[in-house]
């Protein structure tokens, strides 16, 4: 895709709580590399809606931050992983409402129009990566 | 900290959400709202979610679950000091937010409260009390 990676770091999934430090930890490095408050409030959004997904769906797993380049641009781009049962049917998954855990059926679609890049890859059986990037304003 | 502290001030409880909430204190706060409205007769719930720096789908379902459970048990409920940033991006994830009265501050949150009380004072299950989204 172009971009450089200048840092990384992984957090794991595996409970209620590790949903509130994700969304701490993507809200920390938004406010470092200088994303409004609006795009903060976006990308950590999205973060609490993938994260719950990996949570509930996948049965736990984890989330790796990467602070992006692309020329001065710079952005924030999490991917989401789990081993859980993956998703059958992607585009009915990204449909809004629909929903097999009693949930709103928001979290995919919502997160999606939340992020500026996403990317889904699932095998049932195997598990699940999203992955979503927001850039900063130049 | 297990549990959100509510307020009772004459027949209307107070919420301030204040810290960064985790799942399942968003549904103990659910269940203590809805017992202590039936306890104390409350008429109205405020719930000031000005601290709030993100509203996420779990969130707002909570708060629509709580003006639905409340309106059912002849309470109000007003949602107050919603972050500007917050509203974008409830509006771009596509959160309904059904049946949430909402108000830009407290006192104009316990104004709406205290209208909607005398409007429909001492009835129980009239209709129509004005409640945005149905």
């Amino acid at each position: 895709m172009g971009v450089d990676v200048a840092a990384t770091d992984t957090h794991r999934i595996a409970e209620a709580e590790d949903i509130v430090a994700v969304r701490q930890a993507v809200r920390l490095k938004a406010v470092e590399i200088g994303l409004n408050l609006v795009d903060q409030t976006k990308i950590v959004t999205a973060t609490s809606e993938l994260a719950r997904n990996t949570l509930i769906h996948g049965g736990g797993g984890s989330m790796t931050l990467e602070v992006v380049h692309n020329g001065h641009r710079r952005g924030i781009r999490l991917t989401f992983e789990d081993h859980g049962p993956g998703i059958a049917d992607i585009g009915l998954a990204m449909k809004d409402g629909y929903t097999t855990a009693g949930g709103m059926g928001l979290g995919l679609g919502g997160a999606k129009r939340l992020s500026d890049e996403f990317d889904i890859d699932s095998t049932p059986g195997q598990g699940t990566r999203v992955s979503v990037l927001r850039w900063g304003k130049v | 900290m297990d549990r959100i502290p509510i307020l009772k001030m004459g027949e209307f409880l107070l919420v301030t959400i204040q810290v960064d909430m985790h799942d399942r204190l968003a549904m103990t706060l659910q269940d203590d709202l809805t017992a202590l409205i039936v306890k104390h007769r409350a008429r109205g719930v405020m719930i000031d979610i000005s601290a709030l720096e993100m509203v996420d789908s779990f969130i707002g379902r909570m708060l629509s679950n709580i003006a639905n459970m409340a309106r059912l048990l002849d309470a109000n409920t007003v949602v107050v000091g919603m972050q500007p940033a917050v509203a974008i991006t409830l509006v771009e994830l596509g959160l309904p937010m059904r049946g949430i009265r909402t108000a830009l501050d407290v006192e104009k949150g316990m104004a709406v409260l205290r209208a909607a009380k005398l409007a429909f004072g001492g009835s129980n299950g009239t209709n129509g009390r004005g409640r945005g989204g149905d």
